[in-house]
């Protein structure tokens, strides 16, 4: 396949950034879009060049670092993937991609295509746990959960927290991320102990940041890799409520 | 408690509240409105004129002016909050699905409001005595109105984007209250349908046939 790819280069978070034209031949359908990435990279370094900085970790679905806006989507036009799962076989031979990193306030761009996304951690560290003793595992039957709930909370908490909600959100809202970790634990009776303050705290540290306000496009929803359904973001306002 | 008051949530709470209260008051319009179609100008005038002095719609009146005017300043706070939390934008667009009609609520609500500018003028601030007029005859004012081309248009014009509007309002009102079911939300967006096009076709309608009959 040939491609030509518009990636956005930003030397650092204060420098200003462009748009860099490349062009690419022999890129197999079979690679994943970081490894396109990688044979790109590859050839800039040969050449001399300054290769494209992106995220990634584990390449298998789960870190949720290698978030890159592609072609107007967030992990590329394919719904319900990462970037790294995102096979070179779905665009077409002589397709231009433009390759941009997420934009929103909250996640300034570090380098080319990475963003600082330690907004997220700020707002679990706000509330996104539950106190617990330390010492010896407690018997696993010794609080019932109900089994649907068990399975609701479980379909929120594997949120991988790659910010692609915040980056497909006209708004740039955090909102579907902050209601899978309101959810997964406001779901089951260990996380009912501290549900009121948990809402309040996170909600008002994801005001803090700058994220937008939420107005049910459901865009989150249609590109969340995890496919985390927005009912989690009424349960977070029903949370909200409660907690006051 | 300035943190509670204005969060995104509360702020999206009082939103939907005051949008729902206005969607519950546009059906009330239309039945009256309705009245415009006979060729007698007292069951509308009188009914204008119940509207205008009986002491519990009145009080409604304030309230649904109130509404109005929180509706539409907290949404064009929200819209600026919203704006400035992506400073660069994409150079690739966002083409990402969406709820129809969602991303445009700050234009089509802003029509709408220009367009109740000019209707305010023609018969609220009559009523109010801030423009000259007669309050009592809103019947041949509106009679008056639909004969002009120009007002139709740009009165149908604005119809269309208060459907459009209502549209996406009418459940994300729901939603944002924190009502979403497995079987109701389904439901709620079918409605949503129902009452975004027979609202609009409503007054769309009456203001067609006045036109028509010159
Ligand atoms: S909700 Fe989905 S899109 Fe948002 S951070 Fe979690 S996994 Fe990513
Ligand atoms: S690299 Fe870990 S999710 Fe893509």
């Amino acid at each position: 396949m040939k491609l030509t790819l518009k990636i956005w280069r930003q030397k650092d978070s204060k420098s200003k950034g462009r748009f860099e034209t490349y062009h690419m031949e022999n890129v197999s359908p079979e690679m994943s879009f970081l490894e396109m990435l990688d044979a790109l990279n590859k050839r800039l370094v040969e050449e001399g060049g300054d290769p494209v900085a992106f995220d990634h970790d584990c390449r298998e679905g789960i870190c949720g670092s290698c978030g890159i806006y592609i072609n107007g989507h967030p992990h590329g036009p394919v719904p319900g993937i990462t970037t790294c799962h995102l096979s070179m076989r779905y665009f077409n031979d002589g397709e231009t991609l433009w390759v941009e990193p997420w934009r929103a306030k909250p996640f300034p761009v570090i380098k080319d295509l990475i963003v600082d996304r330690s907004a997220f951690d700020k707002i679990q560290i706000a509330g996104g746990f539950i106190s617990v003793d330390t010492g010896s595992a407690p018997e696993a039957n010794s609080i019932p959960v109900r089994k649907q709930n068990a399975d609701m909370a479980f379909d929120a908490a594997i949120c991988i927290g790659c910010g692609a909600c915040v980056a497909a959100c006209k708004n740039a809202s955090a909102m579907l991320f902050v209601s899978a970790k309101i959810s997964q634990f406001a779901l089951i009776p260990q996380g009912r102990i501290e549900a009121k303050e948990r809402v309040r705290a996170m909600v008002e540290k994801m005001d803090e940041l700058g994220f937008g306000n939420c107005s049910n496009t459901g865009a989150c929803e249609a590109e969340c890799p995890k496919k985390i359904k927005i009912s989690n973001i009424a349960r977070l306002n029903r949370e909200y409520y409660k907690a006051y | 408690m300035y943190k509670i008051l204005f969060s995104s949530v509360s702020k999206k709470f009082v939103m939907a509240v005051a949008g729902l209260f206005l969607i519950l008051f546009l059906p009330v319009h239309l039945t009256i409105n309705l009245m415009l179609l006979k060729s007698d100008p007292l069951p509308f005038n009188r009914a204008a004129h119940f509207m205008a002095s009986f002491p519990v719609i009145k009080v409604f009146e304030v309230i649904l002016f109130i509404t109005l005017i929180v509706h539409i300043f907290y949404g064009i706070w929200l819209q600026i909050q919203n704006w400035r939390a992506r400073p660069v934008k994409y150079a690739s667009g966002q083409k990402s699905e969406t709820s129809s009609f969602s991303r445009f609520m700050i234009w089509t609500g802003l029509t709408v409001l220009i367009f109740l500018i000019i209707h305010f003028f023609n018969f609220f601030f009559i009523k109010l005595g801030i423009v000259e007029g007669n309050p009592e005859d809103f019947y041949s004012v509106a009679h008056e109105l639909f004969k002009i081309p120009a007002y139709n248009y740009i009165y149908l014009a604005c119809f269309l984007l208060l459907g459009f509007h209502l549209h996406h309002a009418f459940s994300s009102a729901f939603q944002t209250l924190g009502l979403n079911h497995r079987i109701w939300t389904p439901v709620i967006k079918v409605l949503a349908w129902v009452y975004s096009i027979a609202i609009p076709a409503g007054f769309a309608t009456i203001a067609i046939v006045l036109w028509q009959l010159k």
